[in-house]
């Protein structure tokens, strides 16, 4: 049985402390049953902090530590702890590969993943060679496409003009392409090639009759200036059929060379008035069917006509009739 | 006097150090209790407009922190025991932190013993360019007697009270007009130097800096008198717990300090010693059931005081109001017999104005304003300090007086002998001061 303990019958403290006195029969007894656990009085509380406790609160009351301490301090320790697990390299690895995985996952997902290409606005020739270009083997990341470099490398090839990249919903990789159109053949250093109205090569050509609709041109320099040859070409459009090609003449000039050899010399300056000219004299005269060699434009106010041999004979012999000599 | 008064130069300078810091603590060391409040100054505050006054000065600084402990280790208003003292000082200070959630540095403290004694200075000098400039001012500052006031004391304040000018006298502020003789009046009060050194020393154990010393009864009059009172003359007796501090007040200066060394402790200490029960019990029957006019009503109220004897069936000892009153009433007789001849000293009689005020806490004892009148004169009243902007309900009692009359003193203290320029020929050898006095005499 529990023994008794006084204080549970002592009066409630009233004026006069007579609380106190109870207690300390309590206290007596405790004592005197051997009871060890609360025989000394406690001494009072001493409210007073210590000399550490003061100057602790104090420095805690600081602004400058107060904010070191809760807002850098913190901060400082996350920092230090992943720093120390950083320095061993098995941990750096593990971080790494880890890092490495989640992205590779991340990226081949199937909303990610391009599966065929689509080509729109180049021919069936143009659309291979991109194809062998850009060697993708689909499925593919959308991450591991190299857009800005498949770009270059489609806009590298002579035939296309424009190019743009995209990835199109549901994982198709749209080109879409603006190709070159030829406009003229040049007869160049490496062989037939077709050019555009830039001068930009398109592609290179096996005969001039797999495009017997271009016109020619040759000469060096020729494919400078393809833009002025077009515009000859087509003030000569009267005599088209009869046309060979245009060749440039010490990379100044054109000379328009036609059937039977005729040769229509055109100025530096100023061509197609004097290929206007040209065709005025052929309508009017009809110069170009005669027997002549070549129409000299070079100097515009002077045509000058060259003549075949025979023609020549031929004109100095009217002349001795007209004169009534003969040369013979 | 170059290097005397350089502690008080280095208080004013750490207060104003303080004041632009913008937090400072004031510590009322007294017998009975520690008094700290933290005060905030944030500029200017509210400055008064129409009609409107600036509230005494009191409108640029808020009480942000207060904390009071009961104080240890001290005895009619000196220190005793140094270390209790200062653990009840950092126990004050780091509650009244706690509340302004502020950490102070600086403190300016008041104390109410070590025997202040009051000595009147008087000093005369030729104004030498006719029209009174601050060299002037500091030559006759300079000029006036100090008395021996004895080795071991330090001088407390040293306030210019009153200039004359030839035959013009009461001027507050004599500089820029035309005289030819210049006179001045101190009043200076002296302390006892180990009591400052080690209030001072307890103080900066506590890590804070000083940046100001003030005498309590000083202090309790700034704060207990009204502007009216200080004006025309009035006395302002500060009932402690183990001094009664006295200190009359003219033309808002003070001009006599004094104290009794008697206060509600001794109050206590007679009940505990007449009833044979426990200080504790002794303040708490003071507290409650105090008085010093016994009423018939008194004869019949029966107040238990258990003595701690142990023998708790015995000791069920009870004591009437009116027994304890007899026992109250000719100790505060004795105090106020006391005060009675300070002011006689002081040749108060023979001031326009009789008013006395009584504050501090010893002053809350019913009946005090009935018993005082008889002792000290007609014109008593009781006293309760004035009302600062934040100051808690709790610290606004009478016990507070020299507490709120040091944040007053914070807020706008008042010029003391070291605060004016230093006269030139007091500067060393030297000086560029003395240099240019040279040139300006030669010129």
């Amino acid at each position: 049985m529990r023994p008794i303990d006084p204080v549970e019958f002592a009066k409630a403290p009233t004026t006069g402390g007579s609380a106190r006195v109870s207690e300390a029969v309590a206290r007596a007894l405790r004592a005197r049953l051997g009871d060890t656990s609360a025989h000394a009085p406690a001494r009072p509380r001493d409210p007073a902090p210590s000399r550490a406790a003061y100057r602790f609160n104090r420095l805690w009351l600081t602004p400058s530590f107060r904010f070191f301490m809760r807002r850098m301090a913190p901060v400082l320790a996350i920092a230090g702890c992943v720093g120390l697990w950083f320095v061993d390299t098995d941990n750096r690895m593990a971080f790494h590969d880890t890092v490495a995985e989640v992205k590779r996952d991340i990226q081949n997902r199937p909303e990610f993943m391009v599966k065929l290409m689509a080509i729109d606005g180049a021919s069936g020739e143009l659309s291979e060679d991109i194809r062998e270009i850009t060697s993708l083997d689909f499925p593919l990341s959308s991450f591991d496409l190299d857009l800005p470099g498949m770009l270059e490398q489609i806009e590298g090839l002579d035939a296309v003009a424009e190019a743009g990249l995209r990835v199109r919903a549901g994982g198709i990789l749209q080109i879409d392409i603006t190709e070159r159109t030829p406009a003229v053949v040049w007869r160049g250093p490496h062989g037939l090639e077709m050019l555009d109205v830039d001068g930009h090569r398109v592609a290179a050509l096996e005969h001039r009759v797999d495009r017997p609709d271009l016109p020619l041109i040759a000469g060096v320099g020729a494919e400078r200036d393809v833009a002025e040859a077009l515009a000859i070409l087509k003030a000569a459009a009267p005599i088209m059929p009869r046309l060979r090609g245009l060749v440039r003449v010490g990379e100044r000039r054109w000379n328009v060379v036609l059937d039977r050899d005729q040769v229509i010399l055109l100025p530096e300056e100023k061509p197609l008035g004097a290929m206007a000219q040209v065709m005025a004299l052929d309508q009017a005269k009809d110069i170009l069917s005669r027997d002549v060699k070549a129409v000299d434009m070079r100097r515009p106010d002077r045509p000058t006509l060259q003549l075949t041999e025979a023609a020549q004979d031929e004109m100095r012999r009217l002349q001795g009739v007209e004169l009534g000599v003969s040369f013979r | 006097m170059t290097d005397l008064y350089a502690a008080q130069r280095a208080m004013r300078n750490m207060r104003k150090a303080a004041l632009q810091r913008g937090v400072v603590a004031i510590l009322d060391v007294g017998t009975s209790k520690i008094a700290c409040l933290v005060l905030r100054f944030d500029g200017d505050g509210f400055v008064g407009g129409e009609g409107v006054g600036a509230l005494a000065g009191q409108s640029s600084f808020r009480v942000i922190g207060a904390a009071t402990t009961r104080s240890r280790g001290v005895r009619f208003g000196e220190i005793d025991a140094m270390a209790e003292t200062e653990r009840a000082i950092r126990t004050a200070v780091q509650a009244a932190q706690k509340m302004a959630q502020t950490r102070v540095d600086h403190v300016i403290a008041c104390f109410s013993g070590g025997h202040p004694r009051s000595y009147g200075l008087d000093g005369q000098v030729e104004v030498e360019q006719n029209i009174v400039s601050e060299q002037d001012v500091a030559r006759v500052l300079a000029a006036s007697e100090v008395p021996d006031y004895g080795p071991h004391r330090e001088v407390l304040h040293a306030q210019p009270v009153n200039f004359a000018l030839d035959h013009r006298s009461g001027l507050s502020d004599p500089r820029g007009q035309a005289g030819q003789n210049l006179a001045v009046d101190m009043h200076m009060l002296t302390v006892d130097g180990a009591v400052i050194q080690n209030l001072l020393y307890c103080i900066k154990r506590c890590d804070l800096e000083v940046a100001g010393v003030a005498s309590g009864a000083y202090v309790s009059g700034i704060s207990a008198l009204v502007e009216d009172e200080q004006e025309l003359g009035a006395a302002c007796v500060d009932m402690g717990g183990g001094s009664t501090d006295v200190s009359i007040f003219m033309k808002k200066h003070m001009i006599y300090a004094d104290s009794v060394r008697m206060g509600g402790d001794h109050v206590t200490s007679d009940i505990a010693m007449g009833l044979q029960i426990p200080a504790a019990t002794a303040e708490r029957i003071k507290t409650f059931y105090g008085g010093v006019v016994a009423t018939g009503m008194d004869d019949r109220e029966m107040i238990e005081v258990g003595g701690d004897s142990g023998d708790w069936e015995r000791d069920r000892r009870t004591v009437s109001r009116s027994e304890v009153i007899g026992i109250i009433r000719p100790r505060v007789e004795e105090i106020l017999e006391g005060v009675r001849d300070c002011l006689d000293a002081a040749g108060f009689e023979h001031l326009p104005s009789q008013q006395i005020v009584l504050t501090g806490g010893a002053s809350q004892i019913p009946g005090l304003d009935t018993l005082a009148p008889k002792i000290l004169g007609q014109q008593v009243r009781i006293g309760r300090p004035l009302r600062v902007q934040g100051l808690p309900q709790a610290a606004t009692g009478a016990a507070f007086a020299s507490a709120v009359g040091l944040c007053l003193f914070a807020a706008n203290p008042q010029d003391e002998w070291w605060d004016f320029e230093i006269p030139t020929e007091r500067y060393p050898a030297r000086s560029l001061k003395r240099a240019m006095r040279w040139f300006k005499d030669n010129w």
